[in-house]
């Protein structure tokens, strides 16, 4: 299963999945939910965080987060 | 309608422009208090709604929901949920972003199942069309159970529908949007879950929960929310792909910060200048006006001239504020808080960790506040404890004074000069202090303390005028308050010591100096301060003759200082008999007390005495070697330059050797640049922690710091 982490810049994808107990709560109410859009706009130097687009909002996670969120590529 | 003000509360995410329409609907009219029991600012102000009618208007902190996650969310949910708090408020107004509306609606779900009256309101309709957005209102109106208002703040239109609407909240619907059973374990409803569930079964109730609410909103929007994608301007993402690039990202980051700071030391030369010149002529004025005596010497030298090391560092702290307040406002803060981030982790610290420690800079108590949206306690307890490191105003004048006293002004590379150099390093020594003792905190502190981190990018705009300039004025008033207190009271007991004599020399100074003058005549030192004075006048009568257009001889120079020499004469006398009365103070006893623990750093009494009373407030310092050095007559921008002579000319009584060298100054410098010498920001970390244990780990903590540095370097350098 491919994950956000493994997304490349520019690329678009459909959230399928993710652990309920791990990932933070505030992701979810800011709109990372199931069946929702996301898209990696920008990467940081050393592996720091994501900068993500999700169903039109703007969203920096870091990297171990979005190791957690589940994804299918829209190709 | 009753006279009796309605209680509105406003509620939002952040960047919903909610504190844009607070200060529309209160102008000046508002307050900045402290929750009672809490130490989450509350903002509050007057609304008149109409001419019989007035509101109190609450702003709430920006929240995503009602699902506490950082210390200002917390205060929303305990204000919405509690009937009993002064605060609970009549109607409750959810501010929304129309281009957001999917994820502002989230917690609008959640204070209408609170059952009180709501309002929603729409912003930034302005934007609508641009955007390609439609919105049926009376469709959505009728599925969310709400009355909505479309508002503008940046156009300001709808804003007299909303007070109308405020006005007439008794007809507002109180009924839930979500019909009660189709969320079951609700936490909004049922508060009692948050304590009666483990962490993880509240985690996945509320996770649960939200996505009912999305699915719910989803639903409504459909209906009644159209958006033309392609109509979205992509310049936003153009911006983005500038400031939030991997390399030019930092580049721009890095000359911003430099060209503020920069323009921070120009600008705020001048209005500190002025500061510094009107309090010292208050000072003086007094001490003519108002009958010599005890009273007067208190208002003159320990209030007026503690109110004075306050108000001179306004200029300062207002604008580094201000271009804070620009940064944040244009959405510009939170892409430094994402390209920090990892940096930052490093060291145990948080992306936004970096917004306080920037601020530090001006002065740690509004910094130590700004850690408040930090949702990791580890996280931000050590941002709390490490920002003081960071070389804020207050140590500005401290390392100005000492820096030419022991720095030699000699250029290197052309451009630069060592002092320049000093002062730069001793910036840099105070943030790689902070990084450092972040690190060793992350490593040692075992709290367990949940770190993620979350954050959003706000779209970028052009920053509100108003919004800015109440951003700045508050955390000013702030800076102003709090360390004020703290600093008047300090100036107060240190004029008391200082004036209790512990033995007769005290009380005859007079007689003794005198006698001695009389005796000896006048030594060096007295002699360099007479001189002073002299070249001083003689400079004052040159302007005084070149603004009235004349010319003045040589001849009519000398006699009036003739004429002049006697009283200047008496002024050294007058300032050597202070300094021997400091001695023989209390204050003084204390200064000589001290000397075995501080000798090893290069220190004498009197030092010891500075650093005593400095402990409350580093700007204390100045003024009490200034006292010290009896040159407390001498209230101008010559007075740096006449303590640094009689500093120069300081020997250590045993020894004979000079007080000031490079090795003592070095020593102090490090002194300064590490000691937690301010008793506001003690304060502050106490509120901020809630006891006195963090706040006591920082006084011995940095103390420490300060004496073994000093230690070490004295030592080397000597």
């Amino acid at each position: 299963m491919l994950t956000v982490a493994e997304l490349k810049k520019g690329e678009k994808a459909i959230i399928l999945d993710f652990p309920v107990d791990t990932i933070p709560l505030k992701l979810i109410e800011m709109g990372c939910l199931p069946g929702n859009e996301v898209m990696l706009v920008q990467t940081t130097l050393f592996n720091g965080p994501l900068f993500l687009m999700i169903n039109g909002s703007n969203i920096a996670i870091r990297k171990d987060t979005a190791k957690e969120i589940l994804i299918e590529k829209i190709v | 309608m009753s006279d009796a003000m309605i209680k509105v509360a406003l509620i939002g995410n952040p960047n919903t422009g909610k504190t844009s329409l607070f200060n529309h609907l209160t102008g000046l009219n508002q307050k900045v208090g402290n929750y009672p029991g809490i130490t989450v600012d509350k903002k509050t102000g007057i609304c008149k709604l109409s001419k019989t009618q007035k509101a109190t208007i609450l702003d709430l902190p920006g929240t995503y929901s009602l699902n506490a996650s950082s210390a200002d969310e917390k205060i929303t949910i305990d204000t919405l949920n509690d009937a009993t708090n002064e605060f609970s408020p009549d109607v409750a107004v959810v501010v929304t972003d129309v281009e957001q509306l999917k994820r502002n609606l989230l917690v609008f779900t959640q204070v209408k199942d609170l059952e009180i009256p709501t309002l929603l309101v729409i912003n930034m309709a302005d934007r609508m069309q641009s955007r390609g957005i439609s919105l049926n209102i009376p469709q959505l109106e009728a599925d969310l159970n709400t009355k909505i208002i479309v508002i503008s703040s940046k156009l300001q239109t709808g804003i007299d529908d909303l007070k109308e609407a405020i006005i007439s909240y008794t007809s507002l619907s109180t009924e839930r949007c979500i019909s009660a059973g189709k969320i079951e374990n609700n936490t909004i409803t049922h508060p009692e879950l948050l304590t009666s569930l483990s962490a993880i079964e509240l985690k996945k109730v509320q996770h649960r929960e939200t996505i009912i609410r999305y699915q719910f909103i989803n639903a409504a929007l459909k209906k009644s929310y159209k958006i033309d994608r392609s109509k979205a301007s992509d310049l936003q993402a153009k911006l983005d792909r500038i400031f939030t690039h991997k390399i030019f990202g930092y580049v721009i980051f890095g000359v911003l910060l430099l060209l503020i700071f920069q323009v921070i030391f120009e600008w705020s030369s001048v209005p500190m200048e002025f500061i510094d010149g009107a309090f010292g002529s208050l000072a003086d004025w007094t001490k003519e006006t108002l009958p010599e005596g005890m009273f007067t010497n208190l208002l003159a030298e320990g209030i007026i001239a503690g109110l004075g090391g306050i108000v001179i560092f306004i200029p300062q702290i207002a604008f580094l504020f201000l271009f804070i307040a620009i940064l944040e406002e244009s959405g510009y803060m939170s892409r430094v808080v994402f390209l920090m981030d990892k940096i930052m982790r490093r060291f145990g610290l948080s992306g936004k960790s970096v917004v306080p420690l920037i601020s530090g800079a001006a002065c740690a108590i509004p910094a130590i506040m700004a850690t408040r949206n930090i949702e990791s306690w580890k996280e931000r307890l050590i941002t709390i404890l490490v920002t003081p490191f960071i070389t804020c105003s207050a140590r500005l004048p401290v390392y100005a004074i000492l820096i030419a006293l022991v720095i030699p002004s000699e250029r290197v590379f052309w451009i630069f000069n060592w002092q320049g150099i000093t002062l730069m390093a001793l910036y840099i020594i105070g943030f790689a202090m902070a990084l450092l003792s972040a690190y060793i905190l992350h490593k040692t502190l075992k709290i367990e303390s949940k770190s993620y981190f979350v954050v959003e990018m706000p779209k970028y705009k052009v920053p509100l005028f108003k919004n800015v300039a109440f951003t700045v004025i508050e955390k000013t008033k702030t800076f102003v308050f709090e360390a004020g207190k703290i600093i008047l009271a300090i100036s107060i007991i240190l004029w008391v010591l200082a004036s209790v004599g512990v033995n007769e020399k005290f009380d005859n100074a007079d007689a003794i100096i005198t006698e001695s003058v009389s005796k000896n005549g006048f030594n060096e030192i007295q002699e360099v301060s007479l001189n002073n004075k002299v070249i001083r006048f003689k400079q004052s009568l040159a302007d005084e003759a070149s603004e009235a257009g004349k010319t003045i001889t040589a001849q009519e120079i000398n006699s009036a200082i003739a004429e002049k020499t006697p009283e200047f004469r008496q002024a050294v006398i007058d300032d050597e008999i202070s300094a021997l009365r400091l001695e023989n103070s209390a204050l003084g006893t204390i200064g000589k007390a001290i000397e075995p623990a501080i000798k090893p750093l290069g220190y004498d009494w009197k030092i010891g005495i500075a650093l005593v009373s400095s402990f409350a407030a580093r700007e204390v310092f100045i003024g009490t070697l200034a006292t010290i050095y009896s040159v407390g007559s001498e209230g101008d921008d010559e007075e740096a330059n006449t303590i640094k002579a009689k500093m120069e000319s300081e020997v250590h009584a045993s020894s004979g050797k000079k007080v000031f060298t490079f090795a003592s100054g070095i020593s102090l410098l490090l002194f300064y640049a590490f000691a937690m010498q301010c008793m506001s920001t003690l304060a502050i970390v106490k509120r901020e922690t809630n006891g006195w244990k963090w706040p006591m780990v920082q006084l011995f903590g940095m103390t420490a710091i300060a004496y073994v540095a000093g230690l070490i370097a004295y030592q080397l350098l000597k």
